[in-house]
């Protein structure tokens, strides 16, 4: 036995620990190929710095990104029925998502939180891919909804960040329904007058993207984020044609009128902030002094006159 | 009969045989006509006994089959005076999506729905019943006017899906899809939705938000197709019967799963077999459907289709 644990045991974990530590202290980029720090892609929000490429960012680096010093404070989602269709392919889906629960310490694929941007209270719902590719189902659903209803109750505007494959096959046709259900969501949003904006991130696809992703007021992208509907491997194999090079990218999107802007993380925060700000705060701050009256250099007609003063109440 | 599906071969077989003996039976053999009394007797049993206990799968099969009634069938049946509305007024006419005015049972309303088509030169023309963004566009367009002019809409689904392809992706297909459903939660007129064949996906629901939600007994609801479920989960698109099973995709789970208002029940053999009892039947669902619905206020008709999709949280199950 000692000779076991004295020798041999420290002799194996050594070259189980040698394998594994590159691993997670190195991350190579999957677009240049070239090998990132760790550290490095912390403090860059998970964007390449040798070639810009821009790597998935989970709730928790969106949240610390994006809210004023990055303090926030998550909500509770509200709980949902559990596997409604008793779903099996090759696995169970309540494996799959117990799986999912213990690797990412969450309880779904949308995580909500609320805080501050610019000073200005937002409330911002993460769709993270790590869990089961982001898909929705009924507790995603449930999950912006709660988002939304806290927008309208804090009367703040809803940024919400998608990444994700499409709707959660394993809940059949309910998570079909969610497309209805999460459009109602930001329609309520709306219709308080608040801002509805989404930043679409890598991927935003399938029944995410033709529901509550597609709808925003400001519609940002992520350079280099595939954004459509449909899978290009379902595409390619219907119309059996090559697809054309930067299909489905975000610039792609852009050139085709898709998507108000291609913005990159490191300006992202500034761009909302900006955004948010020309949306809520419409008219010049108090205590700024009044423009210089022109005087007409002609005697006023009714015309000319009805307008100057048209064009002062508009600035009141 | 042209078509039928490989779970009705021996009912077919039986039928090829009544027929050689009614051509025997000119002469007037009173032993022969017996016997296809029999043999008819015999048919409609194996027809019964094979339609109540369609699997999953074969219920894919029946909603696919091409001798099922199609959207163009049901408006020659049941509408009056039907004057088809073309184009999405910013880039070109989808004639997968197909609507317009007309008349039904007495009310004028706006009826919209996937065109698949019956032979190989109109399927090609409706593009397999596969709508585009210009279709879902064209759709709400049509909506907005029904709501305009407050007369009811009905769409009739069919559909395997939206078309996948390079255009459509180009000009949108996920943001026409989005605001065609938003639209159905925005009108103020009672909207009653069939899904008369398949209701494949986002290209589905795109129409189907409706007030009441009807189903012809062996149409299909689902969320991807099994063929594209089992190339996911699977990784093997041979798996598709598995993936019906799975996907709880019949109208009997939509009704159990609080999805559907009523399932309509379709002729014996099913809707293939005898179209007009179909279309018949799914005519005086959708009259009933509006009866209920006629008199409501707009707002309360629009504020209680927002409270019955935002309680599809699969809540009330077994």
């Amino acid at each position: 036995m000692n000779w076991l644990t004295n020798f041999v045991r420290p002799k194996l974990r050594a070259l189980v620990h040698k394998a594994e530590l590159p691993d997670n202290l190195w991350v190579k980029c999957p677009a240049c190929e070239q090998m990132i720090f760790h550290r490095d892609l912390d403090a860059n929000h998970h964007v390449c710095q040798h070639c810009d490429h821009h790597l998935r960012l989970g709730a928790k680096g969106r949240f610390e990104m994006l809210f004023d010093d990055g303090a926030y404070q998550r909500i509770e989602l509200p709980n949902s029925i559990i596997d409604p269709l008793k779903f099996r392919d090759r696995r169970r889906y309540t494996e799959r998502l117990k799986e999912a629960q213990n690797r990412t310490g969450e309880p779904d694929a949308m995580v909500v939180a609320h805080g501050r941007m610019g000073g200005m209270a937002v409330v911002i719902a993460v769709l993270d891919f790590s869990f089961l590719g982001g898909s929705m189902g009924i507790t995603v659903g449930g999950a912006l909804l709660a988002a939304a209803r806290l927008a309208v109750l804090q009367k703040a505007p809803l940024i919400v960040v998608p990444a994700s494959g499409g709707a959660r096959m394993q809940e059949g046709v309910l998570s079909l329904m969610q497309l209805p259900r999460t459009i109602i969501a930001v329609e309520e949003v709306k219709e308080a007058g608040l801002p509805y904006i989404v930043v679409l991130s890598d991927p935003t696809t399938g029944g995410v993207s033709a529901s509550f992703a597609m709808l925003g007021d400001i519609a940002i992208a992520e350079p280099g984020a595939i954004i459509g509907f449909a899978g290009a491997r379902v595409i390619e194999e219907t119309i059996r044609e090559k697809l054309p090079e930067g299909f489905q990218r975000a610039e792609y999107l852009l050139e085709h009128g898709m998507v108000d802007m291609v913005v990159h993380r490191r300006q992202l925060r500034d761009t909302l902030i900006r955004i948010l700000d020309l949306l809520r705060s419409p008219t010049p701050p108090a205590g700024r002094p009044a423009p210089p009256q022109v005087e007409p250099e002609t005697p006023a007609r009714g015309t000319g006159a009805g307008n100057a003063g048209a064009r002062k109440s508009r600035r009141r | 009969m042209p078509n039928f599906l490989d779970f009705e071969k021996p009912i077919v077989e039986l039928e090829a045989k009544i027929e050689e003996l009614r051509h025997l039976s000119d002469g007037g053999d009173i032993n022969i006509a017996d016997e296809m009394i029999r043999l008819k007797a015999k048919v409609d049993w194996m027809l019964r006994q094979t339609y109540e206990q369609l699997d999953p799968w074969q219920k894919v099969q029946v909603a696919r089959h091409p001798g099922r009634p199609h959207f163009s069938d049901y408006v020659a049946a049941l509408v009056e005076n039907f004057t088809p509305l073309a184009g999405d007024r910013a880039y070109a006419e989808d004639r997968a999506m197909i609507g317009g005015l007309g008349r039904f049972r007495g009310y004028s309303v706006v009826i919209i729905g996937n065109e698949k088509g019956a032979d190989t030169e109109s399927r090609v023309r409706h593009n397999f019943g596969m709508a585009r963004p210009e279709g879902y566009r064209k759709a709400r367009r049509l909506m907005r006017l029904a709501d305009q002019f407050g007369l009811p809409v009905i769409t009739l689904v069919d559909t395997s899906g939206a078309y996948p392809g390079i255009g459509a992706e180009e000009r949108g297909q996920a943001e026409a899809i989005a605001r065609c459903v938003e639209t159905c939660l925005e009108i103020r007129v009672p909207f009653v939705s069939a899904i008369i064949g398949e209701g494949g996906s986002g290209g589905a629901i795109a129409l189907a938000a409706a007030d009441k939600v009807l189903m012809l007994e062996h149409a299909i609801y689902s969320v991807i197709s099994p063929e594209g479920c089992a190339s996911i989960l699977w990784r093997n698109g041979d798996h598709a019967q598995e993936a019906a099973e799975a996907l709880k995709l019949t109208a009997q789970n939509m009704q159990s799963l609080g999805i559907i208002d009523a399932v309509v029940s379709e002729p014996l053999g099913g809707a293939h077999r005898e179209p007009a009892k179909a279309i018949a039947a799914v005519g005086e669902a959708i009259e009933a459907a509006l009866h209920d619905l006629k008199g409501l206020d707009g707002g309360v008709l629009r504020a209680r289709r927002r409270e019955k999709f935002l309680k599809m949280e699969g809540k009330g199950l077994s």
